[in-house]
């Protein structure tokens, strides 16, 4: 059984159908990419599988260990393992890092019939993962994202992820808005995150991230479904040629189903 | 324009025979105080919704009701277990049923002067004669001269010079009454030179009695005091409370005024600094969660008397049901008082479609070199910071509660560390649980039968 099985998902957002027809399988150990031009659906993707609400799905099936993902609520697919890093991570101003993680992980443990984790067991692990993130453990103390820059609010999403080691993390454009040393350490915090129980999808507009991050398979999103899937090379291949590239190829090679 | 009153005789017999032994009475000055009081308020009347500081708020409940004035000594309070918890060890302590001080639920230690009102009038008229009724405003409504007219006692708290009082005074006023009464409550709160001290006020009634609460409170706080004072307002839907906390500020004093509403049929919360001696600094911050049809009304008025002076406001309002959220928000800067700093900013969270909030700034500027800023915002839960929280595994309704106690964190983040603090969090907490209750914490209100045994 695949980790995660997308069979023809079709999403539509304010009226427009944005994913047309999407077919994706990962397996757990791999990363996979999706990349494509901006307005393709990357994002949309990603959203949907966090369980966004504001999209409406209209067609296709989507199975998470074998489970109807687009049956859950976001905090139960949460709970089953699955993680978005977010492209915008949002401010919450009156809750504090520490205590969001601890709620968080607590929750997740709650729904596992696990023993719910004290202070003293948690901020130990807790500091170990903002160490490896190479984050300032004052800001933990501080409210979630409040005043964060750029950067430090997304070496928080990776810590997020660290402290709660999902079974499928997405990541929805990262790398955009990082300089090239927080790349480095997102990057860092990514990849010792990889393991063969634990599958990525990592959506990138660029291929600069993919340097630090080798995906097993590359696919390029253009208006809604995926136009070509490959190796690593393949994502050089774009950087080299640019999207207009599969753009024409994919309206070539796939005719026009309507 | 003011609401007919529906019942003047009660009001007058009642001021009559309260006349004859109400504290103080063999004072001429203060029979005089009575009178001119009473005066004021019969010519005013009850304020109606055309009167501009009362467009948002409809007291003709209150006019229309027949409220009799308990006597001392004819209640006993029958759950004394449901009053606050202890807040300081020593705390002082003063209980106060209907407006009368109930001394076995009061506890005075020796190194404060504490005492109540009624007690200080008899020991020390002339003390009081210096303060009472010196600040209040009688023009600007018929509550303050209601309040003036028919008090029977309230705390006297006097900090001397330079002393620091580390435990919170603890002031609880209790409504308790199987028929429709009134109080008012008289609170005298002097703070000498460069002292310091935490005073709360509570107000407390049980479901389904109707009671009226009309206190005011007179805080003179002297040079380089740092006062704070609480006011906890915690009644129910069929209770009306009317308050008024008029704070003098001599030089270079530092008052915080914290008011958390959280609940009153119909509550009017009015907060009258006077900044009158130069570099005076003054926070108001305020909470006032509603549900149902609560009707929470907070009207502030802050003066800059004086030169370098600076004031804050910060209100916070979390609507629900069909309740009703008031804030007005009026700044007066006199012409000498050049280089304020005032600040004003209220924030409201609807919970619902039915919910509704007025807010009002008014600021009247008078000298040339100040700051004046204010804002509003009327929001819902943010859904993405929802979305956010979901997305971490935490249950929606978790998710809201936690987003409405960051919400109301604000508040708190802005009182001191300490027992009056922590307090009020756990009534926050306490009183949002109702409002968004998690799994297995689905509201058991308080079934409380019989709050008042009539005695003698």
């Amino acid at each position: 059984m695949s980790l995660l099985e997308i069979k023809n998902l079709r999403v539509r957002v304010a009226g427009h159908e944005i994913l047309k027809g999407i077919d994706l399988t990962i397996d757990s150990g791999e990363v996979h990419s999706i990349m494509g031009p901006n307005g393709s659906g990357k994002s949309t993707l990603a959203q949907v599988l966090a369980r966004r609400e504001t999209y409406q799905v209209i067609d296709g099936e989507v199975l998470f260990n074998g489970k109807d993902l687009l049956a859950m609520k976001p905090e139960e697919a949460a709970c089953e393992g699955v993680f978005m890093a977010f492209q915008y991570p949002v401010e919450i101003p009156g809750i504090s890092n520490t205590y969001f993680m601890r709620s968080a992980l607590n929750a997740m443990r709650k729904y596992r019939n696990q023993d719910e984790m004290d202070a003293m067991d948690f901020l130990p692990m807790f500091r170990e993962k903002v160490k490896l993130l190479e984050m300032d453990e004052k800001l933990m103390s501080r409210s979630v994202n409040e005043g964060f820059s750029g950067g430090e609010k997304k070496r928080n999403e990776i810590l997020q992820m660290a402290v709660l080691e999902p079974k499928l993390a997405i990541l929805d454009e990262t790398d955009s808005g990082l300089d090239i040393d927080a790349l480095r350490i997102v990057a860092k915090g990514v990849n010792a995150m990889r393991s063969k129980d634990r599958g990525m999808l990592v959506v990138t507009h660029y291929q600069r991230l993919l340097n630090y991050i080798v995906p097993d398979r590359v696919h390029v999103l253009v208006d809604g479904r995926i136009a070509r899937s490959g190796g690593s090379e393949l994502a050089l291949e774009l950087e080299e040629k640019g999207y207009g590239w599969i753009d024409g190829e994919a309206q070539a090679t796939v005719p026009a189903s309507t | 324009m003011t609401t007919p009153m529906k019942h003047p005789d009660t009001y007058l017999d009642a001021f009559h025979r309260l006349d004859q032994r109400a504290a103080g009475h063999e004072l001429a000055w203060l029979r005089q105080l009575r009178a001119h009081a009473f005066e004021r308020f019969s010519q005013m009347g009850f304020p109606t919704t055309h009167d501009e500081d009362w467009r948002f708020t409809n007291v003709s409940a209150i006019a229309r009701t027949r409220f009799s004035l308990p006597h001392e000594g004819r209640g006993r309070l029958l759950r004394p277990e449901l009053l606050p918890p202890r807040l300081g060890n020593p705390e002082a302590r003063l209980t106060f049923l209907n407006g009368h001080l109930v001394r076995e639920l009061s506890t005075f230690p020796q190194a404060i002067q504490v005492s109540s009102l009624k007690a200080e009038l008899e020991r020390s008229p002339d003390t009081i004669r210096l303060h009472l009724g010196r600040y209040l405003d009688m023009q600007r409504d018929a509550f303050s001269p209601l309040n003036t007219a028919f008090f029977e006692d309230g705390a006297y708290v006097h900090v001397t010079r330079g002393k620091v009082i580390e435990e919170p005074i603890h002031l609880i006023f209790v409504s308790a009454s199987d028929r429709p009464i009134m109080s008012h409550p008289r609170n005298l709160l002097v703070f000498d030179e460069q002292c310091e001290a935490t005073v709360v006020e509570e107000y407390i009634s049980w479901p389904g009695e109707v009671v009226f609460s009309n206190s005011a409170t007179e805080l003179i706080a002297g040079e380089s005091t740092t006062i704070s004072h609480y006011m906890i307002e915690r009644e129910h839907g069929e209770a009306f409370n009317i308050s008024t906390l008029r704070i003098q500020q001599a030089r270079s004093a530092n008052v915080a005024s914290h008011s958390v509403l959280l609940g009153g049929g119909l509550v009017r919360n009015n907060v009258h600094p006077v900044l009158a001696g130069e570099g005076g600094e003054c926070l108001i911050n305020g909470l006032f969660v509603g549900t149902g049809r609560e009707h929470l009304d907070n009207y502030m008025h802050v003066e800059h008397a004086s030169p370098h002076s600076t004031s804050r406001q910060f209100y916070n309002g979390i609507l629900d049901g069909h309740a009703h959220g008031v804030f007005h928000g009026r700044i007066v800067v006199h012409k000498n008082a050049q280089k304020t700093d005032a600040k004003q900013t209220n924030r409201n969270l609807l919970l619902s479609d039915n919910a509704q909030i007025d807010t009002k700034p008014q600021l009247e500027i008078y000298a040339d070199d100040v700051k004046c800023t204010h804002g509003a915002t009327i929001g819902q839960i943010d859904d993405t910071a929802l979305f956010y929280l979901r997305s971490r595994g935490i249950e929606e309704r978790v998710g809201r509660r936690l987003l409405l106690m960051a919400f109301a964190g604000q508040c708190l983040e802005r009182m001191s560390a300490g027992a009056a603090r922590s307090h009020v969090e756990h009534l926050i907490h306490e009183h949002l649980s109702l409002i968004e209750p998690l799994p297995g914490e689905e509201s058991e209100p308080v079934a409380v039968e019989r709050t008042l045994e009539e005695v003698g």
